[in-house]
Order: structure tokens, then sequence, then C-alpha cells
């Protein structure tokens, strides 16, 4: 059997409709049949508004402080991981958002090795995916429980970056796609925003961190220039808040100070509203996709060569020999 | 389905929520909509039928373009997959087609292993695919699939029930690969004959256990005109590329001295119902089905049948690890145990030969011998034939002496005594 040639190009004649663009509402029907899932990651010392922020992105109370009312909000002695799942329905499209939280980081004396558990909830989620995709009998849809998104709050000092917002996110830019934020952003001004943005985007290159959306990712010119201009803004400066205050004739979500109401989708207060259309509205699937097809590649050929060399170091024989045996 | 709809069990502790606002995560479709026009689509037809019946006729009307097939022998020896990979584009989606034909299906005067190249062409697709998601390093995403997404089955028209070769090519690929059986050439069959006609093969293909593609009814969107497209099953289709003037339009139509048959007419053949259930409606149905139903059974026995399983005997999760670690080092118990036999057959060869060829020395050598002591016989004969040759000269010689004395000396004497006679007759 031998495989013919290609005609490259455009062989339609004009008029004749055959119906192939119709594979997109195909497409988009089963989509909105199977629905979406969508796993968050919020980090961050206690206190900088991460529970807000979830509520605001997603306008109702997704966080898990809202969700379970527990008696008391001590911050926990060592990093919990939490997380906590809604099922949210928009014009049809439903999704299925998982909000993972994680009280404790950053708040203990010592917090050498607070990537840790993180890291390993993270590596977890892969290694529950990898062994369902490598089972013999397995799963139509397998269950997506893999973190997509990790949303780092940096406390609004307004100088650089702590050692620990160094350590972390040089750790996890590597597994996750990681969103840094400025939280409370309502503390600093613009000029010193501005300033504090710019240090943090030094201190990143510094230290080779890739944040969302990765330089290297960029799949070809267009995309380029769009992310390019996100990451000429990121750390995004948010301020969030899930109370409705009237400003202008008109209700927006806000924060009520004495000397002013901050509205939090207004882009020259704060830039939550870019933060938001990042996530959500028009790159979240790039996210996704960034997460199954890139990191959790990584992850799958870091696993399965860790287990070629464990069972060659066993055996004493050379690594080499072994490894050339692919199924 | 409402989030707020009070029946609904949340399930795993996962509760429906309401928003309060637009939060814009319903563009989601369009996001994944968009990239995988970015990606382009795949999809790939196999086309089964007799030679002659129609099969690239009806793709290039299928898909409004020559495909640029030229005819097939009827003499071809065995049943061969020709395949051949277009690029299309429509709007702005871009589509990958793949068509497979099958060149001398059911020529032969054995038609016997007429399906399993078909059936091994199928395998083949899914093991490539197999093996790339196997790979350590492996990139799914720009993997060109290959698998078969759909396959159109060409029966004759002959206007009674299927052949037998049909009903056996068919239930070897049911549960492979998504059958679409279609009446070919099917302005050949009178409308009563081919309401006869139909029903005679779907209770065929149910008597025999043929499970052929139906049309999804889960969606509710298409549900309706997949139902109504079920019972028009199979297609009777007329495939032309030429185009007739029918009143002030031309239209696609095969021309006969008694009339027009219209491709696009749907009263008279079911072209459109085909293309639109093809393409139109459930093109991505037709993939899903392909990749989790038929892929999935694939490699379900393949595993198997190398051994993995999910659970051991005490019905524990084994891990795939543990089966490939365990199996690899049985192979290479395996490998070793053969080379050492190789080694040993070889030794042993080795020996043999060593004794051949000293058995081969020592024959030589004797046959030296033998004609080396032939040669001093004969030598030893030569020399006292020799011998007594000289013998005899030498008393030849011998006696000739003595008689040349015998004669010198009777000279002699005759003489003195003649010389006497002489001498005594004078006086």
């Amino acid at each position: 059997m031998r495989s013919g040639q290609r005609d490259k190009g455009n062989q339609k004649t004009s008029g004749d409709y055959v119906g192939i663009d119709a594979i997109l509402e195909q497409m988009r029907r089963k989509a909105m049949k199977q629905g979406f899932e969508l796993n968050i990651m919020v980090v961050g010392q206690s206190g900088l508004g991460k529970s807000t922020l979830m509520n605001t992105l997603f306008k109702s109370k997704v966080s898990r402080k809202s969700v379970l009312a527990t008696a008391q909000e001590k911050i926990p002695k060592t990093i919990e991981i939490k997380s906590i799942s809604h099922d949210i329905e928009e014009k049809g499209v439903r999704m299925k958002l998982t909000v993972i939280d994680t009280p404790g980081f950053g708040d203990q004396i010592n917090n050498e090795n607070c990537w840790q558990p993180i890291m390993k909830f993270i590596n977890d989620q892969y290694e529950a995916y990898l062994q369902e995709e490598i089972n013999i009998d397995r799963k139509k849809r397998i269950p997506d429980s893999r973190v997509h998104c990790c949303i780092y709050f940096i406390p609004p000092t307004g100088h650089c970056l702590r050692p620990l917002d160094v350590e972390f996110m040089r750790r996890l830019s590597k597994v996750v796609n990681i969103v840094p934020v400025i939280a409370k952003a309502d503390t600093l001004t613009l000029e010193e925003r501005d300033f504090f943005k710019k240090k943090i985007r030094e201190e990143l290159r510094a230290n080779g961190i890739d944040v969302y959306p990765q330089k290297e990712f960029d799949e070809d010119a267009e995309d380029r220039m769009i992310n390019e201009k996100i990451r000429e803004m990121i750390p995004f400066a948010v301020v969030g808040s899930d109370q409705e205050y009237q400003v202008n004739g008109r209700r927006l979500l806000g924060r009520k100070t004495k000397w002013g109401t901050i509205e939090v989708e207004n882009i020259a207060h704060c830039e939550f509203a870019y933060l938001r259309d990042l996530l959500i509205r028009t790159h979240m699937q790039n996210i996704k996709d960034i997460t199954s097809s890139i990191h959790y590649e990584m992850y799958r050929v870091r696993r399965l060569n860790e287990n070629n060399t464990a069972v060659s170091h066993a055996n004493g024989l050379p690594e080499h020999h072994l490894s050339a045996h692919e199924m | 389905m409402a989030s707020t709809d009070v029946a609904r069990q949340p399930d795993n502790g996962v509760r429906p929520l309401s928003l309060a606002g637009h939060v814009g995560f319903d563009s989601l479709p369009d996001q994944l909509v968009n990239k995988s026009t970015y990606q382009g689509f795949c999809f790939n037809i196999l086309c089964i039928g007799e030679t002659g019946i129609g099969k690239s006729t009806l793709m290039d009307t299928l898909f409004n373009t020559n495909f640029e097939n030229f005819e097939s022998s009827h003499f071809e020896p065995q049943v061969k997959l020709r395949a051949q990979t277009y690029d299309l584009q429509e709007s702005n989606v871009r589509l990958r087609l793949t068509v497979v034909n099958t060149v001398g299906f059911g020529d032969q005067m054995n038609k016997q292993e007429s399906y399993q190249p078909v059936v091994d062409y199928i395998d083949r697709q899914f093991e490539s695919y197999l093996q790339e998601e196997l790979k350590i390093k492996r990139s799914l995403h720009n993997y060109h699939d290959s698998r078969v997404h759909a396959c159109l089955y060409f029966i004759s028209p002959s206007g009674h029930s299927l052949k037998s070769l049909d009903l056996v090519t068919m239930k070897k690929l049911d549960s492979k690969v998504n059958i679409i059986p279609v009446i070919a050439k099917a302005d050949t069959i009178s409308k009563s004959e081919l309401h006869k006609f139909k029903i005679k093969i779907m209770s065929e293909l149910v008597s025999n256990g043929v499970q052929i593609y139906q049309f999804p009814l889960d969606d509710e969107t298409v549900a309706k005109v997949n139902t109504t497209m079920n019972g028009h099953l199979p297609f009777a289709v007329v495939g032309s590329t030429e185009e007739v003037s029918v009143g002030n339009k031309m239209v696609k139509a095969r021309q006969y001295p008694w009339g027009v048959v219209q491709v696009e007419n749907e009263n008279h053949c079911d072209f459109i119902k085909l293309r639109e259930m093809l393409i139109c409606v459930n093109m991505e149905d037709l993939r899903e089905q392909t990749h989790t139903r038929h892929y999935e059974l694939y490699r379900r026995c393949k595993l198997e049948e190398m051994g993995f399983k999910d659970t051991d005997p005490e019905c524990k999760p084994v891990s795939l690890q543990q089966t490939y670690e365990a199996k690899r080092q049985e192979f290479l118990v395996e490998l070793q145990k053969r080379e050492d036999e190789m080694r040993q057959m070889f030794v042993q060869r080795v020996k043999e030969k060593e004794a051949e060829l000293k058995e081969a020395e020592r024959e030589l050598q004797s046959r030296f011998e033998q004609l080396k002591r032939l040669h001093a016989d004969e030598k030893a004969a030569l020399e006292e034939k020799k011998r007594l040759l000289d013998d005899d000269q030498s008393s030849f010689g011998k006696r000739r002496a003595a008689a040349q004395l015998l004669q010198a000396q009777s000279l002699t004497a005759n003489g003195k005594k003649d010389k006497d006679r002489k001498n005594s007759g004078f006086m």
C-alpha cells in the first residue's frame, strides 16, 4: 500500500459548498455538552486577599472561606492544601471550577521548604492523571485535576521581591503556570506601582523565572505580539472586592474608603480587569493546553525515565542499554 | 442545564453555584474552536467496494474536488489499499483529508482473504497511534492522526440482497471502524425496488449481528435529524462530477437518453443526506467514536495480548510500570538464554567442522601414502627392468665382443691358412 501525493492549496470551486466548516459548530456543541474543567491554585501569605480575589473573579462565593463556615480563622501550623469545587454555568457553558487554597504558606517563622507540600500536590495530580492514562481499561474522559494555573500573591511592599517569593516562583514555574499578582494594590500610588512592577520584572528575569505567558511557548508572531503586551504588564496590580457600591449612578464592585471608592473593574484604578481577561476571557484554553501538553508531558517523561534508571541501578545494567527499549 | 436546578445532586462534593454577574468564561468554547481552527482538522475515510463501483467518483462529488484517481485494473492478484492525502480549505477551516481506496476488492477468484488487507491497514493505523502514545517523549497534538474515522462500504445495486463477501467483510470490520453502508450506482434501481432492497439489507445486517454506525441521538439539537437519517440507511447514492444544465442551472448529474439523474436532488438519490450526515453533522462524532471506542478497544486488546493487566490475581492494582519492568526482565533473560544457546551451537558447529576437516586431512594423508607406495613400487619394478636390461646389454656386449674376437681370430687363422696354402702352392 503506498501513500499518494499531497495536493496543497485550495481546490474548491467557488460557490460549491461542501460543509467542512460545519465541523466548528460540531466541536462547539460537543464542548458545550461535555463542559469544562478549571483548577486554579492561590498561593500567598494570609491576609493578602486571596479569597476575596477569587470571589471577585468568578462573581460568586467560590473561595473555601466563604463555603466552609469555620469558627476559627487560625493560621495553621503547617501548610495545608485545601481544594473546593463548584459547578458554574454561564450562557449554556458549564464549568467545574476547583479552587485550591494553601493556608499556612509563608506564615511560619521558618519558611524554608514551604514550596514542598505545594510541589508535591501538583505532582500528585499529574501522577493521578498519568496512572489513569496508562491503565488498560481507562475512562472515556480522564478526570482532570491537574493544576492549570497558580496565582501567586506578592505583598505590596513597593520595594522588590522577597527571597521567599523568588524561591517559590523559581521552583514552581518549572511545573505549573504561575501568574504573579500584586495583592492589595490600593496601598500603592501609581508611581510606586510602576516602580515596583519594573523591579519585579527585572528580578524575575535575573533569576530566570518564566511566568505565564512563557516566551518559549509563543506559537507565532501574532501570539508573540499579544503576549508581549501582557508580559509588559505583569505582575498585575489587583484589588479584590465582593461588595457593590453606588458610583455615579451605577452599582459597581469596589472598596469604599473615606477618601474615595476604588472601583475594581476600572482599569484606571487597578488591573483586575486585565487579570480577569487574561485568565478567563482570552487565555483560559491556552493555560489548560500548556499544562497538559507541556508541563504534564515533562512530568511524564521524567517519571517514565526515572523508573528505567531505578531498575537499571537495581540490576547493575548500564542505563543506555535499557532506555533504548521503548514500548 | 441550569446550575440553579434544585433537583441536581452534587457529586463528589461539587456544589452548583450561581453567578452574580457576567464572568466571561462563556467565551471558552470559542477559545477552544479557535485553537482547533489554528491547528487544522484531520479526517480519514476508507472506501471499500468492488472495482468500478464508483468509489472515486463519489469522493470527488462529496468534496467537490478532482482527486485525480486513475482507473484500476480488474486483474489485481490481491486486494491492496491506496491512501492519498489532500489539504482542503473552506472559509477558515483547514482539513487534512485522507481517502483510502481498496484496489482489486472482489476481483479475485478466491475472495476468502479479501478482508484481511483492510483489517491490517486499520490495525496498522491504530498501532502507530498507540506507539506514539506510549513513547516517552511524545507529541500527540502534532501527530498526524491517520486512524480511519469512517468506512463507506459500497454495496452493489443488485436489488436483491447483500453478497456473502459484503457480510463477511463488514462483520470483520464492525468492531474496528465506523461502517456506513451505501448503495452505489443507485440510479440503476427503481424506487420500489430500492425500498425493498434497503429493508432487506438492514434486516440481513441485523440478523448477522453486524454493527453499523448509528448517528448519535444524545444531543438534542441533532437528535431529530439523526433519527430520521438512521431510518434511511443505507444511503442510495449516485456520484457525478459532470455538470448538465437543468432548467437554467448547471447541476451535477448523469445524463441518460431517457432522462437526467441529478445528484443533489433528494428525490433522485440520497447523496445530499450522505453529505449532510457524514460531513456537516457528524464528522466530529465519527472522530470521537473512533478514538474513544474503536481505538480504546484495540489498545485494550493489544496491551492484554502483550501480557499487561490492570489488577493481578489478588485484585491489587498492578502498575503498568511494574508489569513492563517484569516483562523487560523476562525479555532480557530470554535474550541472554538465546545468546548462550547460540554460542553453544556455534561452538558445537566449530567442533564438528574441525572434526570433519581432520578426517579429510587424514584421508588425504593416507591417499598420499598410498600413492607414494605405488610410486615406489613402480620405481622398483622399473629399476629391476633396467637392471635386467643392463644385464642383457652387458651379456650381449660380452657375447658380441667374444664373437668379434672369434671372428677376428678366425680371420687371422684363415689368412694364415691362406697364406700357408698360398705359400705352399708356389713351391
